[in-house]
């Protein structure tokens, strides 16, 4: 099919069979799963899974869509002009799917692949433990092979929406012996068994997107070992640059009709011949929308950079330490030019927009926290791209 | 358009790196400045470099130059400024970009060719304060017959000691601070009624002090209305700038990334350190984003695109980076950062400068804002 024919005919299908409340309904991504259980969302979720549309490039044969570069382009193209909602999120299609893709075996990936397609099965991380944070490798969560089964003890924390959960993907420690980097496997398990606890946490931001994970003789499949046994640290790895690229950056949203922190500026602070009145906050303005511009043209060289041939350069390892900042800054300054209005917790005093610009100063603070934080990914910079030395 | 560079561009680079590193590397421009050149850049130099064909870079084939744009220059210049060699090169182009922009048809034939082949060097004679001001002239041009005749004073015009003609920024009506009532004149340096000071900057690189006592100017685009033209002429000058403070920004931050692989102290390479590691990956995102931010602005110049917003986002991060840069370098190399004898502090000179050049950053974020409409 030639593009514009392509072009013509996802535009109807997708005026045709996008609900409304699924479309210019921007959240974050905490919030996917209260999002993603209405009955619209679920009737679109299912639309667009017989399609293959809800993981678009994803091969045909496990139920994607199989689409190339130039369709998807005009695919993305074609669901940002009405503002629809993708028909699945979630780490299955973020983390686990390309994993799965790039290391699974052929059995592994036709029993789950088509599976995280339809959003049948929802997937979560359980990697940090409370001894283990930026010192991943240090996991204690030990998991013993007998009978064809692994039989897991130990505990994991921060693991994004347990509570919803079907499946997990987990480091375990399969040799306590081994060096620890040596020593680790990568598996897949049900949720659904009596030996795994889940235990929301609250966070300052007064939501609860993550739990405690415990196992108490829990069990994975031996058949759900994904690459091989102790080989699972490079597999982990992999998967946190699979997270780490899909860090929410504010900056790459374009083509914004107005500034929306002089907008929120003008409203609170109000201003004088047309400048915000407060000079301070007009720099901070002007700071913060600089540095979006230049982290978005930066993606942008990047991408015309790996379009033209050249290997992906140094430069995507700022792409975590920037963009993250930059989101939690943002959400900070849509707080602090609201005042007081910014600083609401709950109640009719006060609307949802600035509840929100609270709720998301506070849960933003995360951003530069997980999928490795700030000072690892400055760790990072320094020893892999600029070959600095360790003691 | 694309955020890569061609395959001439490219070859316009290394052969840029190539010259600079080997025929004009920071110990000439040492030199240069213990020897107090009065011209304040070496002319073989500059011979070689007008052979290369870099004065024709920007202008257009039919006036004989080579067309190759502004990304083109900018990839010399870039060059140019890891090694801070000094040239007439970034005010000629300026001023080139003034008449090829506002000029005459007969100006252009008659200008731009010179300036192609190296035989006329330009300036831009704007500020008369301390801190760069566009609207702020107060030079008064006064209409005589076809002429005009110019007086005031100008300060920081930089290679105003070495240039042929000087491109005045004069107020034909109105007063200082107005933006209608500006145009601009081509007046000979040479010429009666110009007196021309060298000043000595920290940076030994050119600029100078011009008052005009009723000097004769030749009109440039249209009388009274020559802000515009003026502002587009500032734009290429502070993408230009930009991009050779990119190049100074990338050498001094990689000579202290070398200095902290190779000293020593408490036993280790002090690179070893976390809190330097961590300010070195700092500036390491701010280096990147410079990249993409000139090689977007000088993009923009070369389509008939805004290039206002570009502009003024490109020149306050390079001022804010190259400011980063160089003085995190002294404060890394220690003591030895501080020798005149050590190279890396020349960086940090042409850093203070630059910024001060067509608009410090609270400048520029304050012109960025209002065009934002905030
Ligand atoms: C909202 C949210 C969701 C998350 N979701 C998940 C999930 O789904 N699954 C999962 O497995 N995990 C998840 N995490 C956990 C996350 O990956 C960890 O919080 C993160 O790796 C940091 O570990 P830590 O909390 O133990 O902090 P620590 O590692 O103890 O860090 C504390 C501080 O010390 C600094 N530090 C540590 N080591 C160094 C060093 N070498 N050099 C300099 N500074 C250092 C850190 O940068 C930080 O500032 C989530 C976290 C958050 C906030």
């Amino acid at each position: 099919m030639n593009l514009d024919t392509f072009r013509a005919e996802t535009r109807e299908w997708l005026e045709a069979n996008c609900p409304q409340s699924m479309r210019n309904n921007p959240f974050h991504f905490e919030d996917a799963h209260e999002v993603y259980s209405t009955d619209d969302a679920i009737v679109w979720r299912d639309r667009m899974a017989a399609k293959g549309w809800t993981a678009p490039t994803w091969p045909k044969a496990y139920g994607g869509g199989g689409m190339d570069y130039d369709t998807h382009r005009v695919f993305q193209e074609e669901m940002a002009a009405i503002k629809a909602l993708p028909g699945a999120t979630g780490m299955g299609l973020a983390m686990i799917g390309p994993t799965l893709m790039e290391y699974g075996t052929e059995e592994q990936r036709q029993r789950h692949i088509p599976k995280i397609i339809t959003g049948e099965v929802t997937w979560c991380q359980g990697y940090s433990e409370p001894g283990s944070g930026s010192d991943l490798a240090s996991l204690q969560t030990k998991a013993v092979l007998k009978d064809g089964k692994f039989v897991l003890n130990g505990q994991k924390i921060w693991t994004s929406g347990a509570q919803h959960a079907d499946w997990m993907f987990a480091l375990v420690r399969t040799d306590p012996n081994a060096a620890k980097h040596d020593g680790i496997s990568f598996v897949l398990l049900d949720m659904h068994q009596s030996g795994v606890t889940i235990k929301p946490i609250p966070l300052i931001s007064g939501s609860s997107p993550f739990c405690e994970t415990f196992f108490d003789d829990a069990v994975a499949l031996e058949e759900d070992l994904v690459s091989e046994l102790n080989k699972g640290w490079s597999v982990g790895k992999r998967l946190l640059q699979y997270e780490r690229s899909a860090a929410p950056s504010r900056a790459k949203k374009k083509g914004k009709p107005a500034n929306p922190y002089a907008l929120t500026a003008k409203e609170y602070i109000g201003e004088i011949d047309g400048k915000i009145a407060d000079s301070e906050a007009r720099e901070k303005i002007v700071k913060q929308t600089m540095l979006e511009k230049s982290m978005q043209l930066t993606v942008k060289r990047v991408f015309e950079e790996s379009k033209s041939g050249k290997a992906p350069g140094a430069t995507t390892s700022i792409f975590k330490l920037v963009g993250s900042t930059i989101s939690k800054e943002s959400s900070a300054l849509q707080s602090e030019l609201r005042g007081t209005a910014g600083a609401g917790w709950e109640g009719d005093s006060f609307t949802e927009k600035e509840l929100d610009a609270c709720r998301g100063w506070l849960r933003d603070r995360a951003v530069t926290i997980y999928g490795g934080t700030n000072e690892v990914q400055m760790n990072i910079i320094s020893k892999r791209v600029l070959g600095l030395p360790d003691k | 358009m694309p955020l890569v560079l061609n395959e001439e561009q490219n070859m316009l680079r290394d052969s840029a790196k190539d010259f600079c590193t080997n025929s004009a590397p920071i110990a000439q421009f040492r030199q240069l400045r213990d020897d107090k050149i009065e011209a304040g850049f070496d002319q073989q130099t500059w011979q070689q470099m007008i052979e290369l064909g870099w004065t024709g870079i920007t202008v257009p084939e039919e006036f004989g130059g080579l067309g190759f744009g502004f990304l083109g220059l900018g990839v010399v210049l870039e060059e140019c400024g890891r090694t801070l060699t000094a040239s007439p090169l970034l005010s000629t182009a300026i001023g080139a970009a003034a008449i090829a922009d506002g000029g005459s048809g007969e100006q252009k034939s008659a200008l731009l060719p010179k300036v192609a082949e190296g035989e006329l060097l330009l300036a831009l004679a704007v500020e008369e304060s301390a801190h760069h001001n566009p609207y702020g002239a107060a030079t008064r041009a006064e209409k005589a017959g076809s002429t005009y005749q110019v007086t005031g004073k100008k300060t920081f015009v930089i290679d105003g000691n070495v240039a042929d003609k000087l491109i005045v920024v004069a107020r034909t009506s109105g007063n200082a601070g107005d933006r209608d009532g500006l145009t601009l004149l081509l007046v000979d340096r040479q010429s009666a009624g110009v007196t021309v000071t060298k000043t000595i900057m920290t940076d030994s690189r050119n600029a100078a002090n011009i008052s005009f006592d009723g000097a004769n100017g030749e009109l440039l685009g249209a009388e009274g209305n020559g802000a515009d033209l003026l502002d587009r002429t500032l734009d290429v000058a502070r993408i230009l700038l930009s991009a050779e403070m990119l190049g100074g920004t990338q050498e001094c931050f990689e000579r202290t990334v070398e200095y902290l692989k190779v000293r020593e102290q408490f036993g280790s390479p002090i690179g070893s350190f976390q809190g330097l590691q961590h300010r070195a990956s700092v500036m390491f995102c701010e280096v990147e984003m410079s990249k993409s931010v000139v090689l977007e602005a000088l993009s923009a110049l070369d389509d008939p695109d805004d290039i206002a917003e570009l502009a003024s986002l490109a020149k306050t991060r390079l001022n804010d980076t190259f400011n980063l840069v160089s003085a995190e370098s002294i404060q890394m190399h220690g003591g030895i950062g501080m020798t005149d004898e050590y190279d890396i502090g020349f960086f940090m000179k042409r850093s203070r400068v630059c910024e001060a050049a067509f608009g410090n950053s609270s400048f520029h974020r304050d012109r960025y804002a209002t065009i934002q409409g905030y």
